[in-house]
């Protein structure tokens, strides 16, 4: 059948497993994205930046300290989830009484100092981080590194567990509460605006944690957050940011879109995230798995 | 009113005197970005749309005037026409498809579709990728009436093309149809219920935002005789949001003075690198929390309170 189409089947599967792994990070980064819109009505333009902050962070853990991948991968998104927790603290904190805009702004304003600090301090080009799990298996119709398989169910786990933390806990609860109604929640009793500190700062850790696994299949370089965060807007208005499950959900198949693009027509690679964007747009132009309001 | 008169009186003077004082390729790339910011300011401050995508009309308009120019050998007034026809068709695409969704989501669709503009001329090969279009030539304006090659005399065309544009977003703002406009920045539903098609009208705004902001991508490319992807990339399409929000949001004059102060930081900053994007980044953050009116708008406030007093 693979011979019909005039394609190697290595080629196919190959193309597709690349186009889940791109999917797990547009998946883990749209899902924080979600996160943090739904509590602080922010839409996060850092989250590109923090997320080259979590792969700077275990690439700098492994240079300077020896710190190995595996204890990066808890270290690195607690680092840099308390920078976010500082910059709420700080900065974002003082805006929420504004248009959503401002805080677009702000955060994008953010994204160029940290962005441009990095590649003032380490160039453009990029540092590579040893693959923690050499090796791995031949399928048969294709060839499975390890470390990308890892990646793929590791996201899978980390979305699941967000969702489930959201929508099954109690502190879920709370934080959906509030997100309907802050006021309301706020005279039960409950901190609202630590909730959203904590809120802000495990969004932020989220978009960390994309990045440590990023590291040991991309380079690890100051701006490899800043296409990303671009397409994960993308994703966002494609899926809508209504709910957690779709995020998951458009994450992933939009990875597998761009995957099968690279089969099919390469030069459209880049640009089919984009086109599925217009195409929702004119079909429903809430999104996927976005409300009207 | 006098007070206002003798101002505009001034500032004409000294435009017109400013090339024997100042380096007349860099005000004319001012003054350029001055109309860019102005097309943007058109959007945000009297529609209430921010499109984080305006590099995409900017970027374009260069590789359609250098394209008609070079490679079509014609005429550069026809140039001009192509890059302010091009950008207005692109503006009318994702105009449309962008106006379906309100607020922040607009901010993000824009600067998606930015994006693929983006890649689109990364591939495509009329505008030669990573090369940019290079030597578009500088030829004679009104079939040879003008000599455009003494850096003065073009000038004087880019000053002419820059009060069109401003006269133009003047004259829409303050129409009936502005207006209509800044009804429905500030309460669309109302302006609905009196009879007004918000969406006809936004796209409308949209597309003569996008053709005022080619008018001014493809008159840098006639200055500048090159177009680059610099031009259509995000980082353009933050860079006139900042130039608009330090000059001051929705005052007719503030993105002209903004533009003028950031390029001329990154004039002086150039060779530092880096930190020309740290610094307009950290800008940024300093205006959103402090001066959200910028400097023309905080001035104004300023004169306000003076004159109460």
């Amino acid at each position: 059948m693979f011979e019909l189409l005039g394609i190697a089947p290595q080629a196919l599967f190959g193309q597709l497993l690349l186009g889940l792994i791109n999917g797990a990070f547009y998946a883990m980064l749209s899902l924080g994205l979600a996160v943090i819109f739904g509590m602080l009505n922010v839409i996060n333009f850092t989250h590109g930046a923090q997320y080259m902050m979590g792969a700077f962070a275990a690439w700098l853990l492994l240079g300077l300290l020896d710190v190995p991948f595996w204890a990066s991968l808890v270290i690195a998104p607690i680092i840099v989830g308390l920078f976010g927790i500082v910059i709420e603290k700080l900065l974002l904190k003082r805006i929420y009484h504004l248009d959503h805009l401002y805080g677009f702004l702000l955060t994008f304003g953010l994204a160029l100092v940290i962005e441009g600090l990095f590649q003032w301090k380490w160039g453009s080009s990029g540092a590579p981080y040893p693959n923690p799990i050499p090796g791995g298996t031949n399928l048969g119709f294709m060839f499975l590194p390890t470390y990308r398989g890892f990646v793929v169910v590791a996201a899978l786990v980390i979305c699941l567990a967000t969702w489930y933390g959201i929508e099954r806990t109690k502190l879920g609860a709370y934080l959906r509460a509030a997100t309907e109604n802050p006021t309301l929640v706020r005279a039960f009793g409950i901190n609202v605006p630590r909730l959203i500190t904590l809120t802000y700062g495990l969004g932020v850790a989220l978009a960390a944690l994309a990045g440590v696994l990023a590291a040991p299949i991309q380079q690890v370089s100051a701006l490899m957050g800043v296409n990303l965060v671009l397409v994960v807007f993308a994703v966002v208005v494609i899926g809508g940011m209504g709910s957690i499950m779709g995020s998951i959900v458009t994450g992933f198949g939009l990875g597998l879109i761009e995957g099968l693009t690279k089969v099919f027509y390469p030069p459209a690679s880049n640009t089919v995230i984009f086109v599925v964007m217009a195409l929702v747009l004119l079909i429903k132009p809430a999104g996927l798995f976005g409300q009207t309001k | 009113m006098n007070a206002q008169r003798l101002l505009i009186a001034v500032l004409a003077v000294l435009a017109l005197a400013a090339p024997w004082f100042a380096y007349p390729v860099f005000l004319m790339t001012a003054l350029c970005f001055a109309l860019f910011a102005c097309a943007f300011n058109l959007l945000l401050g009297y529609v209430g749309l921010m499109s984080f995508g305006h590099a995409m009309f900017f970027g374009t308009a260069g590789y359609f005037f250098g394209h008609v120019v070079k490679a079509w050998d014609l005429p550069p007034e026809l140039g001009l026409l192509a890059g302010v026809g091009g950008a207005a068709l692109v503006g009318l695409v994702t105009g449309a498809l962008a106006i379906r969704r309100q607020g922040i989501y607009f901010a993000m669709i824009t600067l998606a579709f930015a994006q693929m503009i983006y890649f689109f001329c990364v591939q495509a090969p009329f505008t030669h990728g990573e090369d940019g279009l290079q030597g578009i030539p500088r030829k004679a304006l009104l079939g040879g009436l003008i000599p455009t090659k003494d850096d003065r005399v073009l000038y004087y065309v880019v000053l002419a093309i820059f009060v069109f544009g401003y006269c133009a977003i003047y004259r829409i703002i303050h129409s009936p149809f502005g207006q209509v406009l800044k009804a429905i920045r500030d309460n669309e539903q109302r302006a609905q219920s009196l009879g007004y098609e918000a969406d006809r009208y936004k796209l409308l705004a949209f597309v003569l935002s996008a053709a005022l902001a080619g008018l001014a991508g493809s008159t840098k490319a006639m200055v500048l005789q090159f177009a680059t992807l610099t031009d259509v990339s995000a980082a353009m399409s933050g860079e006139v949001v900042l130039m608009a929000l330090v000059g001051g949001l929705g005052t007719i004059v503030g993105p002209v003075v903004g533009a003028f102060i950031i390029i001329t930081m990154q004039n002086y900053l150039a060779a530092t690198g880096e930190f020309v994007l740290v610094i307009q980044g950290a800008i940024f953050v300093v205006i959103v929390l402090a001066f959200r009116k910028g400097v023309v708008g905080e001035l104004a406030e300023w004169w306000k309170r003076r004159q109460a007093r």
